[in-house]
């Protein structure tokens, strides 16, 4: 089954982007397939390669850009949500890219479940 | 538009899309990040519905002045829907009576469902989302 994920809330404060990232590894494991996770909210946080959390935690954006880059996994920052927090180009952790709300809709249409994490 | 750019327009499916707004419109950023994604679904040509439930009914009240707190005040976008072919307005009945209101304190038509119709409209969507 194709999964599409949106992930609604920033890493830490909230433990949806855990449950998003866990839901999405679990899935490919299982045979499942999830070409693209859309971060909307807060949740364009999860996106930022300048967080240095303390080494005996684990690293958010660091756990999403392996899993870009061992299953080729899409994910999408929405451009108006991340100007508002202060996300660009400049501070994209590797495997993000900044896109549209078009995307998230694209998800809905084209695969066959859109599963939401956040508060 | 570069969000329609990015479509494959060659698709031509129509899917249900249900939005669930259950968070007063201040506060929280939901209700207003919200809308956007309802827009632009409703841009892609798609078969929306908006449901307000629990504190999102406060979305769709009368007379919300934002002056006091200030940040912008969307409640006059909820009266354009209409104009993006969104029509299909839902309202949780319990919501409304737990918080005192009545379809008379909104600003737009709405049809008010009792929980188990709500249940079976749910089940009839295709995608979901919740904000």
């Amino acid at each position: 089954m194709q999964f599409g994920i949106l992930v609604n809330e920033g890493p830490y404060t909230h433990q949806a982007s855990d449950s998003a990232y866990l839901f999405a590894r679990t899935a490919i494991e299982k045979g499942h397939t999830v070409p693209r996770i859309f971060f909307y909210h807060d949740g364009v946080n999860n996106s930022t390669r300048l967080a240095t959390p303390p080494q005996d935690d684990r690293n958010v954006s660091a756990r999403w850009s392996k899993l870009a880059a061992d299953h080729g996994v899409d994910l999408v920052v929405c451009v108006a949500a991340a100007q508002r927090r202060g996300i660009n180009d400049d501070v994209l952790a590797p495997g993000f890219r900044i896109s549209g709300l078009g995307q998230l809709v694209e998800m809905g249409i084209q695969y066959d479940r859109l599963v939401t994490f956040g508060d | 538009m570069s969000d329609m750019d990015e479509m494959d327009e060659g698709s031509g499916i129509v899917k249900k899309f249900m939005f669930l707004n259950r968070k007063a419109p201040h506060g929280t950023v939901y209700a207003l990040e919200g809308l956007e994604v309802v827009l632009i679904t409703a841009a892609f040509d798609q078969d929306v519905s908006m449901v307000f439930t629990d504190d999102g009914v406060y979305q769709l009240m009368k007379g919300i002045d934002t002056k006091g707190i200030e940040v912008k005040d969307f409640s006059k976008t909820y009266r354009a829907l209409e104009g993006y072919d969104i029509e299909k307005l839902y309202v949780d009945q319990a919501s409304l009576d737990a918080r005192g209101l009545t379809e008379d304190d909104l600003i737009v038509d709405v049809t008010v469902l009792a929980v188990d119709e709500m249940a079976n409209l749910m089940a009839e969507q295709d995608v979901v989302i919740s904000f």
